[in-house]
C-alpha cells in the first residue's frame, strides 16, 4: 500500500566481487569458501609502514556503475580518510570519498506502488574499501568474544545513495531488485555471494525525525524492517512519543529493530583527504567506459519488443534478470521468438521459482528441441511442461536427460493421426449411449466420447484435436 | 674507525673481511653509552659479512655495513619506532629502501633510536632514554632520527638511513655534525616507513659526507608502485657531484637569520656564504614572507595526519598487550594509555581536535592553504633569474642539554622554524657541518628545486672539498 506520509532513502553498500584483486592490494577477492585469514597482506591488514595502491579496474567499474545510473561523472575523484575505531577495521580508518565522489545525481526507474514508472532519484555514487568481518562465539549479546576475519577487508565496495524518494517498503525492495539487475548487467557484481550487497535504511513519517535501519543484507529484510519500522513510529506517535534521530539494528530472527545509538552518541569522523593518495582526473576516462558499457534493462526491454515483436509485459519479464534475457535471445535465434517468449517468460521462469534454482540449470539446446517439438505438433503442451519439469527435477548428471529422451521414457510422443482416428472409430462404436445423447441434442455428450479416446490414447491425443475428430465421425456415422 | 664508505669499499676490495668490520662495530657498539641502538642484528649480520667475504657480491653497498632508524620496517627484525606500543613487532615485510640496499648488498647492523614515533626534536621521547650527542654526552643528538646521526657520527655505523618529517634527518645531522639529506618529496618511496605525516615525510641518507649520502640516495631513490605518491629518479647522484660552483646564485632568505638565531651560528653560516663566494658563486638576499605561518601550519597538518596514522596501534594483532583482555574499548584504551608516551599523545589529541568536525575548516584547511603559499615562497626565490639553491642555518642553535627543554614543548617546536618550511614545500634540503660553537657542530643548509637533488649535493660537495670540517671526529671516538 502506498503510504503519502513514508519517507524512505536508501545507501546501498555494493561489493564489486567481479574484481580480481581488491581495491588497494593485489590480494585475490575470491575468498568466499576460504579459511579465514587466508586471503590478506600486509597492506589490507594495515600493519605500520603499508600504502594504499588504487586499483584502476575498480574505478572503472564504478564509472560503469555511475553512468548506468545516468549520474554526471565529477572531472577529478578524491579519496578520504573515515576515522574510527573498530576490531574489524585494522587500520582505524576507512579509505572512502567524500566530496569529489565518482558521480553525483543519477536516477533509477521503477514500477511504483500504482502501477505507474516511477523515478528514484540517486544522490551520489562513490568507492570505498569493506572492513573485516567479526564472528561471535554466539550471539552479539552473550558472545564470550568475538574473533575477526579480514578476508573481506579491502574489498571494493560502491555505496549508492538514494534522495528520499521512496513512499513503501514494496518500493524499496523493488528498487533493490532493478538496481541489482542494473549491476548484474554491467557484469561488476554477482548477487549470489555472500555479503555482496548491505543496506543502510533512512525512514520517517512525514514531520518525525528519521531512523537509520543499518546493515541488511537482504532485499526481503529491508522490507520486513521498513514494514515493521513504519508500525513501530506510527504507533509511537499515537502514544505521543516523538521519534528522535537515531541508528536502529534489525534483528533478522525476532523481524525486529532496536535503537543502537541516538545523534547525540553519533560519531565524528572527521574526514580528511587521504594523503597517500593523488586525486584522479576520471573525466579523461569516460570515454573508454561509455564505449565498453553494455546494453542496460530498459534498452533491452524495448529492443525485445521492437526485434522480436513480443508483448511489453514478456519483455519486462524476460529482461528483469541479465541470464534469463541472455538465455531468450540464444533461444530466439533458433526458435519463433513469439513462442519462445510465452514458454520462457510464462514457463520456465515459474518453473524455476517454484524450485527456486537459476536459468544456469537448463539448457539452450533443450528450449530450443522442445520448441521445436511444440510447433511440428509432436508434442501437446501439457507433454511440453512435463518435458520441462522432468529436466528441472533431474538431480544427477544433466547429461542424462534431454527433451527426446524425456518423451520416449514418459511417452509423451503425441498420438498419430491414424492411431488417433482409430480411437476415435473405436470409442464412437462404444459409446452408444453418448452418441445417442448428443444426436437427441445433448452437446455435452460428446466429452465423454473425446474422454474414451483421451483414454484410450494414453493421454496422447490433443483434447482439441480429438474433440473435432469426434465431431467428424458422428457427423459422418449419422449421414448415413 | 671512521672512514668514508669509499674507502670501506676499497678495503673490502682488497680483501678486508666484512665479518672482521663488521664484529668490530658490534664490540664498539656495545662498549658505547651512547644508546644510539634500541635494537641490534648481530646474528643476522654476521651471518651475511661471512657469506659476502666467502661470495663477495657486486652491488653498491657490497658488503658495507648500515644502520636503520627504527621507524622503517625490516622483515624479521623489530620495528619499533622507540614506542612500547610497538615492542616486540617484527614486520613480515621490508620497506622499499630496504629491499635496493638488500639488492646493493648492504648489510643491516641494527635500529637506531629515535624520538618515539618520529616525534621530537632531541631523541628525549624515546621510550628507551634519550641517545646521546657524540661531541659531549650531556647534550642531545638531535631529533627525531637522533639514533642514526650519533653512530654515523660515533662510528658506531658508516652510514644510516632516517626519516625527515620536519626536519628530523637535518636537525641530528646539524647536531651531530655529520651529512644528512633530505629528498624531494617523492624521489624516495614510504613504502615501509611507518607513517608519522605522510604528507610531509621522506626517507633519507645520514653519512660522514657528501659523497656517501650521494651514493646511499643512488640506490634507494625512484619510483616504486607501491607508493602512489613516489617518482622517476633520474639517478646519477654520485656521477654529478664534481663541477664546482662558479656562477651559481646562492639565495639567501631574509627570514632565516636575525632574532632567535644563536650570533654564533649566523656567522658561521655567513662564513661559508664567503666560502661558497670564494669559490665562485654569488649570493643575493631573497624573501620567504610566509615562513612565519610555517610552524603553525606543518603542526597542524603533522599532528592531523598522526591522529589517524597512529589509531591503528590497538594491541589486536601486533604490539603491547597488558594482561587479560577485557571487552574491545576498554581493551584497547588501557593498551594505547599504557603503550604511548606523553608527546605522541600530546600530537594525538591536538590533531583529533584540528579534524573535528567544525574546526577543521579553521585548522587544517587553512593550515593546507599556508602551505600552498609556502610553496609558491619557494618556488619564487627559486625561478629561472632567481637564486639556483637557498643557503640558511640549519637549526637556530647548536645542541642543546639534554633535559633543557623537553618539560617545554613548545620551545622545542620552535627549533625547527628553519627545518619545516622545507617539508611544506617539498623541495630537497641537505645539512653538512660548517664549524663549531662552543665546542658543538653547526650545520648549515642548502635547499633546492623539487628534485634538484644534484645541484644540491654539488653545491655542498664544492663546500665540503674547500673546508675541513667533515675530518673533524669526536674526540671520544677517535
Amino acid at each position: 500500500m502506498a503510504e503519502k506520509d513514508v519517507i524512505i532513502g536508501l545507501e546501498v553498500h555494493v561489493q564489486l566481487n567481479k574484481l580480481n584483486s581488491k581495491l588497494f592490494c593485489g590480494c585475490s577477492t575470491k575468498y568466499h569458501d576460504a579459511p579465514p585469514n587466508t586471503h590478506t597482506c600486509p597492506v589490507c591488514l594495515g600493519l605500520p609502514g603499508t600504502l594504499p595502491v588504487l586499483n584502476r579496474r575498480a574505478v572503472e567499474y564504478a564509472i560503469r556503475v555511475a553512468l548506468a545510473l545516468h549520474c554526471d561523472i565529477q572531472g577529478e575523484t578524491l579519496f578520504y580518510r573515515k576515522n574510527y575505531y573498530y576490531p574489524d577495521l585494522p587500520k582505524a580508518f576507512q579509505i572512502t570519498q567524500y566530496d569529489f565522489p565518482v558521480g553525483l545525481g543519477g536516477k533509477i526507474l521503477i514500477k511504483g506502488e500504482d502501477g505507474e514508472e516511477k523515478t528514484i532519484r540517486i544522490t551520489r555514487v562513490h568507492m570505498e574499501e569493506d572492513p573485516g568481518r567479526l564472528v561471535h562465539a554466539g550471539t552479539i549479546d552473550r558472545a564470550k568474544y568475538s574473533m575477526v576475519d579480514y578476508n573481506r577487508c579491502g574489498m571494493s565496495l560502491l555505496e549508492v545513495v538514494t534522495e528520499p524518494d521512496l513512499r513503501s517498503p514494496k518500493e524499496a525492495r523493488s528498487f533493490l531488485d532493478k538496481l541489482r539487475n542494473i549491476l548484474e548487467y554491467l557484469d561488476v557484481f554477482d548477487g549470489d555471494l555472500e555479503g555482496a550487497m548491505r543496506i543502510d535504511s533512512n525512514i520517517s513519517l512525514v514531520g518525525g525525525e528519521r531512523a537509520e535501519v543499518k546493515n541488511i543484507s537482504s532485499h526481503k529484510g529491508v522490507e520486513k524492517a521498513l514494514a515493521y519500522e513504519i508500525t513501530r513510529q506510527r504507533s509511537a506517535r499515537r502514544r505521543g512519543v516523538a521519534q528522535v534521530q537515531e541508528t536502529r539494528h534489525y534483528d533478522e530472527l525476532r523481524g525486529i529493530t532496536v535503537s543502537i545509538r541516538t545523534k547525540e552518541e553519533a560519531h565524528d569522523y572527521r574526514y580528511f583527504p587521504e594523503p597517500d593518495l593523488v586525486p584522479m582526473r576520471i573525466a579523461d576516462w569516460v570515454p573508454k567506459v561509455e564505449a565498453e558499457l553494455p546494453e542496460l534493462p530498459d534498452a533491452k526491454r524495448e529492443r525485445f519488443v521492437a526485434d522480436y515483436a513480443i508483448a511489453d509485459d514478456h519483455a519486462k519479464s524476460l529482461t528483469s534478470e541479465i541470464r534469463v534475457a541472455n538465455f531468450y535471445e540464444d533461444v530466439a535465434k533458433r526458435a519463433t521468438p513469439r513462442l519462445a517468449a510465452v514458454w520462457i517468460a510464462d514457463v520456465l521462469k515459474g518453473e524455476l521459482n517454484y524450485r527456486d534454482v537459476t536459468i544456469d540449470r537448463f539448457r539452450v539446446d533443450d528450449m530450443v528441441e522442445i520448441l521445436d517439438m511444440i510447433e511440428k505438433g509432436t508434442i501437446t503442451e501439457k507433454g511440453a511442461v512435463e518435458v520441462i519439469r522432468t529436466i528441472l527435477d533431474h538431480l544427477g548428471d544433466p547429461s542424462e536427460v534431454d527433451p527426446a529422451g524425456v518423451v520416449e521414457a514418459k511417452g509423451l510422443a503425441r498420438a498419430e493421426d491414424d492411431a488417433v482416428k482409430e480411437a476415435v472409430r473405436a470409442a464412437v462404436k462404444e459409446c452408444s449411449q453418448a452418441v445417442a445423447d448428443y444426436r437427441a441434442g445433448n452437446e455435452k455428450a460428446i466429452n465423454f466420447i473425446v474422454g474414451m479416446v483421451m483414454k484410450k490414447t494414453r493421454g496422447r491425443a490433443d483434447p482439441g484435436e480429438a474433440n473435432r475428430l469426434v465431431k467428424e465421425e458422428l457427423d459422418r456415422t449419422g449421414s448415413t | 674507525m671512521i672512514a668514508m664508505l669509499r674507502e670501506l669499499k676499497e678495503r673490502l676490495a682488497a680483501g678486508a673481511s666484512a665479518e672482521e668490520m663488521v664484529s668490530s662495530l658490534f664490540d664498539k657498539i656495545k662498549r658505547s653509552d651512547l644508546n644510539a641502538y634500541t635494537i641490534l642484528s648481530e646474528d643476522l649480520a654476521l651471518e651475511e659479512a661471512r657469506e659476502f667475504d666467502l661470495a663477495p657480491c657486486s652491488g653498491l653497498l657490497a658488503g658495507i655495513p648500515i644502520a636503520i632508524k627504527s621507524s622503517i620496517s625490516t622483515r624479521g627484525i623489530e620495528t619499533n619506532c622507540s614506542s612500547r606500543i610497538l615492542s616486540g613487532y617484527i614486520p613480515p615485510y621490508d620497506a622499499h629502501v630496504i629491499e635496493r640496499l638488500k639488492e646493493e648488498g648492504a648489510i643491516i647492523i641494527g635500529k637506531t633510536n629515535m624520538d618515539e614515533f618520529a616525534m621530537g626534536t632531541s631523541t628525549e621521547t624515546s621510550f628507551f632514554g634519550p641517545t646521546r650527542n657524540p661531541w659531549k654526552t650531556d647534550r642531545v643528538p638531535g631529533g627525531s632520527s637522533g639514533g642514526s646521526a650519533a653512530a654515523v657520527a660515533a662510528g658506531e655505523a658508516p652510514c644510516a638511513l632516517g626519516s625527515d618529517t620536519g626536519g628530523s634527518i637535518r636537525c641530528p645531522a646539524s647536531f651531530c655534525g655529520i651529512v644528512g639529506l633530505k629528498p624531494t618529496y617523492g624521489l624516495v618511496s614510504r613504502y615501509g616507513l611507518v607513517s608519522y605525516a605522510n604528507s610531509l615525510e621522506q626517507i633519507g641518507p645520514l653519512a660522514l659526507n657528501v659523497e656517501d649520502a650521494a651514493m646511499v640516495l643512488d640506490v634507494i631513490a625512484g619510483r616504486d608502485l607501491r607508493d602512489s605518491t613516489s617518482l622517476n629518479s633520474e639517478g646519477g647522484y654520485m656521477a654529478g657531484l664534481e663541477g664546482g660552483v662558479d656562477g651559481l646564485v646562492c639565495g639567501v632568505p631574509k627570514e632565516y637569520f636575525g632574532d632567535g638565531v644563536d650570533p654564533e651560528v649566523e656567522t658561521l653560516v655567513w662564513d661559508a656564504i664567503s666560502k661558497l663566494e670564494e669559490l665562485g658563486a654569488s649570493w643575493k638576499e631573497v624573501s620567504l614572507p610566509h615562513t612565519k605561518y610555517a610552524l603553525a601550519a606543518y603542526y597542524i597538518i603533522a599532528m592531523s595526519e598522526a591522529s589517524s596514522n597512529l589509531a591503528r596501534f590497538d594491541g589486536l594483532r601486533y604490539g603491547l598487550r597488558l594482561g587479560a583482555d577485557q571487552d574491545w574499548h576498554t581493551t584497547f584504551s588501557e593498551i594505547r594509555a599504557a603503550g604511548l608516551g606523553p608527546e605522541v599523545k600530546r600530537r594525538i589529541l591536538l590533531g583529533t581536535y584540528a579534524l573535528s568536525a567544525g574546526y577543521y575548516g579553521r585548522y587544517y584547511l587553512k593550515a593546507l592553504k599556508v602551505r600552498t603559499l609556502i610553496k609558491e615562497d619557494f618556488e619564487r626565490a627559486l625561478s629561472a633569474g632567481g637564486a639556483d639553491v637557498l643557503v640558511t642555518p640549519t637549526m637556530p642553535f647548536p645542541a642543546f642539554k639534554i633535559g633543557e627543554r623537553i618539560e617545554d614543548p613548545l620551545s622545542l617546536y620552535m627549533a625547527d622554524v628553519f627545518t619545516v618550511p622545507i617539508n611544506l614545500a617539498g623541495v630537497p634540503a641537505i645539512s653538512l657541518s660548517c664549524g663549531f660553537a662552543r665546542g658543538l657542530p653547526v650545520g648549515l643548509q642548502i635547499i633546492g628545486r623539487h628534485f634538484d637533488e644534484k645541484l644540491v649535493l654539488r653545491t655542498a660537495k664544492a663546500y665540503e672539498d674547500a673546508t675541513p670540517y667533515h675530518e673533524t671526529v669526536p674526540k671520544e671516538v677517535v
